[in-house]
């Protein structure tokens, strides 16, 4: 027979080494989570959902050949370089809608977004954007002031854009439009509000 | 002595049938390969071998990046870069990065030295290389990449008359004079012709130009009723030929107005006939520099199944240049053939021309109407002294440039088509020194396109009437 003191010191023990697998289990777990937090670099992806802001997208109509503005809610990050990146991809998004009147290639997307310096906005379109972009003086130019007032009027502090496609400058958007050079925001803007008001 | 005589007599005539012999069958081969590439231009010895022509592959690849051979029995190992090839003696086959490769003739191993047909080039390099080639057959001229340097011709018809050649890069030929041509020699410069080899000039002082390549050699003759001189200019990349001007030139009363080249020369490189002190001349005006946009390697936007933009925009150039004429205003066109024409090129010629206003002309199938645009200028002017910032060169000149758009625009309403004016970033607009205005040409309506002739009249002559309404108020204010 089985001593009482034997068994309440084997119970103990049971209960202890319980205590202690759920310790270890809760434990790794939450080094996991640390570790993989820590090594994963790549560029954090643009809250889909989440809570949303107002912002004004400067979009295009090839039909009248103006600017619109059109308030749209984003979710945006804290961030600024983040929150310039997402109100441009909501833009390019934008003209990926069937009924938009502004078409852009199919696969276009804002490559990456930079704030290089103070002032300096360099705005990296992917190849799809630049190669498939219909060639035309007005239809190159409503782009580029699109993309420039739609930046500006969400990041009032930019003074000076740059374009680049797939990374590297470019002579033209599509064989007409000017990418080669450092563009004032002031200039842009001046072409985007002529073309809002339809001169 | 008699027999001394005769003897040195027969020694002297053995000595210079000796020499003869000697000089003929010691004639370098000078059969050659031009290469020109971005890294270097050269030129290569061709040889013969079994009626074809050969060419040395690790010479030829030298000065274009790392090289080297290994010999291993009848193969020659080849490796260019990171790109291995391995051609065996006396066989077509070969072998590049593991795949096979035909050659259009046998290999050769010679003393180590492993040569190659000429024919092969154009599709071999492209696999050694990794990049384009083109192989000009007549000339033997080869060019790696974008090593080709293009050049327009046009006749500026001053008194004298002048032409004026601008290249796509410096270039330094030799050129030499005789009685009636100029001739241009390019050995070092990878000169490429027209599409057709002569050109013909609307001069009785020079008709034609002739282009055309041999052994390596590009040369361009240029014939002419009268002497011609040749001079550099823009950084040797433009040559101004002309007949060097007279003292007893005829009165400019007498004449259209009196004119020189736009590009102003810099001193004369081939020895002209001597001439009396010269008597400067005025240049010659031209109201209006018509720019037909794209051209030549740049076909432009691609209008319906096979228009282009650059033939298109041509053709609106070549009318607007006749309504102009028929209001009895000068203009010139910067390019009045397909040839390609970078947008620096554009600009410079522009500039140089001392006109009063630049229009360049653009096509599109994108909506309708006609649309007028000023330049969008990328960036506050930073001059510095004398020297003008290029991507804000029309700065100053801005208002002048929009008034035109404004009277433009006016002039097109009677068209009754949807006319639509504003700034643009479009090249070379900002780099013009000039009134400057650009028109991009859409369709009329959606069952016609830009290259309907009837409209392509209409839209011109009412550019022109434009060009005509603000002639005075440009002339008076430039």
């Amino acid at each position: 027979m089985t001593p009482r003191q034997l068994s309440i010191s084997v119970i103990v023990m049971l209960a202890i080494a319980i205590a202690m697998g759920v310790l270890v289990w809760r434990t790794r777990k939450t080094n996991s989570a640390i570790q993989t937090a820590q090594t994963n670099s790549a560029p954090v992806a643009p809250p889909v959902s989440g809570p949303t802001e107002q912002v004004t997208l400067y979009a295009a109509d090839d039909d009248s050949g103006v600017l619109r503005p059109i308030a749209a809610r984003v979710p945006l990050a804290s961030d600024r370089q983040q929150r310039g990146e997402q109100t441009l991809q909501a833009l390019v998004k934008f003209y990926s809608d069937k009924s938009s009147h502004h078409v852009l290639a199919e696969g276009s997307e804002i490559r990456a977004f930079y704030l290089v310096e103070p002032g300096l906005a360099v705005i990296d379109l992917n190849g799809a954007f630049a190669n498939g972009h219909r060639s035309g003086v007005l239809v190159e130019s409503l782009t580029i002031a699109s993309l420039a007032k739609t930046l500006s009027a969400n990041l009032p502090d930019i003074t000076q854009i740059e374009f680049l496609v797939d990374g590297k400058p470019r002579e033209t958007l599509a064989g007409h439009a000017d990418l080669s050079g450092v563009y004032d925001v002031s200039s842009l803007n001046q072409l985007a509000d002529q073309l809002q008001n339809g001169q | 002595m008699p027999s001394n005589s005769a003897a040195g007599r027969w020694l002297s005539i053995l000595v210079l049938v000796l020499a003869s012999v000697l000089l003929v069958s010691g004639a370098p081969d000078d059969r050659q390969l031009s290469v020109f590439s971005n890294l270097a231009n050269y030129s290569v010895s061709v040889e013969m071998r079994n009626g074809a022509d050969y060419i040395g592959l690790l010479e030829t690849l030298e000065p274009l990046g790392g090289v080297s051979a290994k010999i291993n029995g009848h193969h020659w190992k080849l490796r260019f870069n990171t790109v291995e090839a391995e051609f065996t003696d006396g066989k077509k086959r070969a072998k590049i990065q593991g795949s096979d490769f035909d050659l259009p003739s046998n290999f050769f191993l010679e003393n180590a030295r492993g040569i190659v047909p000429v024919a092969s080039l154009p599709s071999l390099l492209p696999r050694l290389l990794g990049g384009p080639v083109a192989f000009h057959d007549a000339g033997r001229r080869l060019f790696i990449g974008d090593a080709a340097v293009h050049f327009t011709a046009q006749i500026f018809k001053s008194n004298p008359p002048a032409l004026i050649l601008n290249f796509t890069a410096p270039v330094n030929p030799t050129i030499a004079t005789e009685p009636g041509q100029l001739s241009m020699k390019f050995t070092k410069d990878g000169v490429v012709g027209p599409g057709s080899p002569t050109i013909l000039f609307d001069s009785k002082v020079i008709p034609s130009a002739t282009f055309q390549e041999s052994n390596g050699t590009a040369e361009l003759v240029i014939s002419a009723t009268a002497p011609l001189m040749a001079s550099f200019s823009n950084g040797n990349r433009t040559i101004t030929v002309a007949a060097p001007p007279v003292a007893n030139a005829a009165p400019a009363a007498a004449t259209p107005p009196p004119a020189s080249p736009s590009v102003t020369p810099s001193g004369p490189l081939s020895t002209p006939p001597p001439t009396p002190a010269a008597t400067p001349t005025e240049p010659r005006r031209y109201f209006a520099v018509i720019d037909p946009a794209h051209g030549g390697d740049d076909s432009g936007a691609t209008l319906g199944n096979q228009l282009l933009e650059k033939d298109i925009t041509l053709a609106l150039a070549r009318r607007l240049r006749a309504e102009l004429a028929a209001r009895h205003l000068t203009s010139i066109l910067v390019r009045d053939g397909d040839i390609s024409l970078s947008l620096d090129q554009r600009a410079n010629i522009a500039n140089t021309v001392h006109a009063t206003v630049y229009l360049c002309i653009h096509a599109s199938t994108q909506g309708t109407g006609v649309r007028v645009f000023s330049s969008a200028i990328p960036r506050t002017a930073a001059d510095r002294g004398p020297f003008i910032d290029w991507d804000a060169a029309q700065a100053s000149l801005l208002l002048s440039s929009q008034r035109t758009v404004t009277k433009l625009s006016d002039a097109l309403e009677p068209l009754k088509i949807p006319i639509r004016t504003a700034p643009a970033p479009l090249r070379p607009l900002n780099n013009i020194r000039i009134t400057a205005v650009a028109v991009e040409v859409a369709s009329p309506d959606s069952n016609a396109g830009p290259e309907s002739p009837s409209y392509q009249e209409s839209v011109t002559k009412m550019l022109a009437a434009g060009l005509a309404a603000v002639h005075d108020e440009l002339e008076a204010a430039k």
